[in-house]
């Protein structure tokens, strides 16, 4: 049994630090912040997540599993909440998106003034005037 | 196994190739963090590194057998939360002000990072 529990740790923490790498890669040849922040929530959460069930597979004591699985979770409901807010933050600093980018569906929502994103496109008009012709426009392109 | 790289076993043997990934995931992250046009940027790849610590973390509890490095883990994780939220809400905070100002936020050149 030993055996087992070694050879499926040890292939969680390969996988693992594969995903990581693959994050890292994605980190630096992504072309905006937008992308980086794709490649290193997703990617690397899935990296350290393995390496932390790696860890609950290995783990002699149930104390040990216990904490290696909490660890997961909190890093799981973590890393979502971070990346929403950094995505957040960028796009309301006005981090330009890349040069490629096909489709901005915030375009022209946010009321630079209030600060304030929103949802539909009447209250963007009544609370963004300025941004008025790049909505119209949109909707006629959709 | 009390050594950090010990390739007498198999499972030795993946957490020391497991080490040399997370070694150039590393590098690759402190380049972006270096070269990082905008603050976001930057932040992004600071978050990446606390992810990636908590991976070497977990790899050093496998190698030594030292379960009480998994509560480092997860208070890393904690403070490495909180810091993201609080540098989210800096750069929400002052983003006019670096977009127009210093040199923070200047967009990277198209075509650079292909």
């Amino acid at each position: 049994m030993a055996a087992v529990t070694d050879v499926v740790a040890g292939l969680c923490v390969l996988v693992g630090a594969f995903f990581i790498l693959a994050a890292a890669v994605g980190m630096l040849r992504m072309p905006d912040v937008y992308t980086r922040m794709h490649a290193a929530t997703k990617s690397g959460t899935l990296g350290s997540g393995l390496m932390l069930v790696g860890v609950a597979v290995d783990a002699g004591s149930s104390a040990v599993v216990l904490r290696a699985l909490a660890a997961l979770a909190f890093l799981l409901a973590t890393a979502p909440i971070a990346a929403h807010l950094l995505g957040r933050a960028a796009y309301i600093s006005g981090v330009p998106t890349w040069s490629g980018t096909a489709f901005d569906a915030l375009k022209g929502r946010y009321d630079q003034r209030h600060r304030r994103l929103a949802s539909h496109v009447s209250e963007a008009a009544d609370e963004a005037r300025d941004g008025t012709d790049s909505q119209d426009g949109e909707t006629a392109a959709r | 196994m009390t050594r950090l790289i010990n390739l007498d076993s198999f499972l030795g043997v993946t957490v020391t190739v497991a080490l040399g990934l997370l070694a150039l995931a590393l590098i690759l992250t402190f380049v972006r963090l270096l070269r990082g046009p905008s603050l976001s940027d930057r932040v992004v790849a600071l978050d990446m590194f606390s992810i990636m610590a908590m991976g070497l973390i977990a790899l050093r509890v496998i190698a030594t057998g030292q379960a009480l490095y998994l509560e480092i883990a997860i208070a890393l994780g904690l403070v490495a939360f909180l810091a993201t939220v609080f540098f989210a809400r800096l750069i929400e905070a002052r983003g006019g002000e670096l977009r127009e100002g210093s040199d923070v936020g200047v967009p990277e050149e198209p075509g650079e990072g292909s």
